[in-house]
């Protein structure tokens, strides 16, 4: 039927365009996939002064790597970069490292990139520790173009890691939404919100999206058929399936630590009530019963406990409840108005958004004392998220008018501002390692 | 641009509707067939686009991500000319007399026709969390869905759902837009 035909090669046409804006490093920047700049604010506490010089032959790469390594280890409030350009050094140079402590630096990071003849890229690196006088070695990464910024992130890990003793989190992956000419966007990027590429787009709302633990899956609540469900999709193949799609509403998807199970919010029995179920969509079990809104469910890390927001108490509030069931704990006790639970991957704090003179602001609580600290002095906070390593948290805020995304160090001094100028962007969620420990 | 159209299936509920506009996506290389009535994950057509044609580096690239776009569907049902929207005051979920008579209406057409099915949408003013708000706009969808059922109308012909502050009726800030996006409206499946 000429219709359905004309339809048919529409569609071609459409997804065609679509694969050429996929996946490359040089590929156009579309309306709905913004690019990010890094906004750097504040003073930290104390900060390792390390000099960092363009690689050699950088330019010939489509990254700019030294430059993201800077801004990682800037962003992460506990460096400091001195220039070391000047000096053309590379992985193979020999500096003197005395001149180097006279400079102020405590190391010093060279490199270099060389395109291969297969296309792909053999990115080196050194890093000497000037303080200690001492050569901390390097590596050779070979990377197609597309993972050159994952390349400079993994230096940049390693450099943090070095040089503080904790794992470092810049080659990881956040996820957020967009919306922008009327359309909704899931959106996947570097943690430095580079190289941002689109899962989703959809004419519909998009919220609560959720990293599967394997950082290969986003759950997320989609109302494309007129109603929230909790969709799990696959990031890098695209394939979508319904986990929870029961009479009513389904939303706020947490995973469990294992990646087996979620808690969703449903409504299939009356109100906004907590269940457990498969991450194939099987074993349905209830979890909270109450005649109270219990919604936006977090687990714990070591999957003991489940923190959730419920009103039993008159307002929102942060609970706890034990994952295989049982009796709930209240957790929030200052404020009237407590929401959007995230627990810190080492089980020590509890981020939230409480409600203060009327603004929204993220809360830090040490889960061991119960001391609760305000990181920000913004008024419309959402969805603070833990970075794998626990020594940061990415949210969303409102800044001259628009929807942006933040970074701050625990200790709310170094804050950074993944800045757009295109699109509002909101409920980021950071995930998690990309790569198992070596 | 849109790759389909839904046809106005005016009788069957939207969820069928939904399902053929997902079959009809199937045409582009990438579908999604959300059955929501088994609350089983629905079957899964491969939605992966072999999207390079190019025999590239890029092409096993780790951060590699499929697009999936989804295409508008028209689900803008009338409810037989009546009125569909209640308006609720701040932080209640009370349905107000003044819509007593609506909600009767309704009932008495639902009752007259059981085969006859409505959503009922409950929705809030931005104010606060996404998630929370979603809660409280199912609150204002099932006070609804509640009038309804005690006038007698049987809950098989009825489903209560929430937008949250998703689908503002006004956008903007201020008491007179907040009160605009604070209601539950009533919807034809």
């Amino acid at each position: 039927m000429s219709f359905s035909d004309s339809r048919r090669s529409a569609c071609r046409g459409l997804l065609t365009g679509l694969a050429l804006t996929a996946g490359g490093v040089a590929s156009p920047v579309s309306m709905a996939l913004a690019q990010f700049r890094v906004e750097i604010s504040g003073v930290g506490a104390t900060q390792i002064p390390v000099a960092i010089g363009r690689f050699r032959d950088e330019s010939r790469s489509p990254a700019a790597l030294s430059a993201i390594v800077q801004a990682d280890l800037e962003r992460s409030g506990l460096f400091k970069v001195l220039d070391a350009s000047a000096d053309r050094l590379d992985e193979a140079s020999r500096p003197a490292l005395s001149d180097w402590r006279s400079k102020g630096a405590d190391a010093l990071l060279a490199g270099s990139v060389t395109p291969l003849a297969d296309g792909r890229f053999d990115v080196r690196y050194h890093l000497w520790d000037v303080l200690k006088g001492k050569d901390q070695g390097g590596l050779s990464l070979v990377v197609p173009a597309a993972d050159l910024r994952q390349a400079a992130h993994r230096i940049a890990d390693d450099i943090f890691e070095k040089l503080t003793g904790d794992r470092g989190a810049f080659a990881t992956r956040i996820a957020y939404v967009s919306k922008s000419g009327g359309k909704h966007h899931l959106l996947v990027a570097d943690s430095d919100g580079e190289g941002a590429q689109s899962p989703l787009t959809s004419p519909q709302p998009i919220i609560s999206p959720a990293w599967a633990p394997d950082g290969r899956q986003l759950a997320y609540v989609s109302f494309e058929t007129g109603k929230p469900v909790v969709v799990v999709q696959d990031v890098s193949s695209g394939r979508r399936r319904v986990v929870a799609g029961f009479k009513g509403s389904n939303s706020a998807p947490a995973w469990s630590p294992d990646g087996r199970q979620l808690v969703v919010t449903l409504s299939r029995d009356g109100g906004s009530q907590l269940y457990l179920i498969g991450a194939d969509g099987d074993g349905l079990k209830r979890l909270t019963q109450s005649s109270a809104i219990d919604t936006e469910a977090a687990w714990s890390p070591d999957g003991a406990s489940i923190y959730f927001v419920s009103d039993r108490g008159g307002g929102p509030q942060i609970y706890r409840v034990p994952a295989s069931g049982g009796p709930a704990q209240r957790v929030t006790f200052s404020g009237a108005y407590n929401i959007s639970p995230a627990l810190s991957p080492d089980g020590k704090w509890l981020a939230y958004v409480g409600q203060v003179d009327g603004g929204y602001r993220v809360h830090l609580m040490d889960l061991a004392s119960g001391t609760v600290k305000v990181l920000t002095d913004t008024r419309d906070d959402e969805s603070p998220s833990f970075a794998p390593n626990s020594r940061q948290i990415i949210y969303a805020t409102r800044a001259q008018g628009r929807e942006v995304l933040m970074t701050t160090t625990l200790d709310g001094r170094i804050k950074a501002r993944l800045a757009t100028t295109v699109a509002d962007v909101r409920e980021p969620v950071w995930g998690p390692y990309l790569q198992p420990r070596r | 641009m849109q790759c389909s159209t839904t046809d106005r299936l005016a009788t069957r509920s939207a969820l069928i509707g939904a399902i053929a506009a997902a079959a009809l996506l199937s045409a582009c290389g990438s579908s999604v067939k959300l059955d929501e009535n088994a609350g089983k994950p629905a079957p899964i057509t491969d939605a992966s686009t072999n999207k390079s044609n190019q025999a590239d580096a890029n092409a096993n690239a780790s951060s590699n991500v499929n697009q999936v776009v989804l295409t508008p569907k028209n689900d803008d049902a009338l409810a037989g000319g009546l009125t569909r929207v209640v308006y609720f005051d701040f932080d209640s979920f009370v349905v107000k007399d003044e819509f007593r008579g609506a909600i009767d209406a309704h009932a008495k057409r639902l009752m007259a026709n059981k085969d006859k099915k409505v959503i009922v949408e409950g929705h809030t003013d931005e104010r606060g969390g996404r998630e929370y708000n979603l809660a409280l706009g199912q609150k204002r969808a099932e006070a609804v869905q509640k009038s309804l059922t005690l006038l007698g109308v049987s809950a098989d012909q009825l489903e209560a759902v929430s937008f949250g502050e998703e689908r503002p009726a006004v956008t903007g800030s201020g008491e007179e837009t907040w009160a605009k996006n604070r209601r539950a409206e009533i919807k034809d499946r």
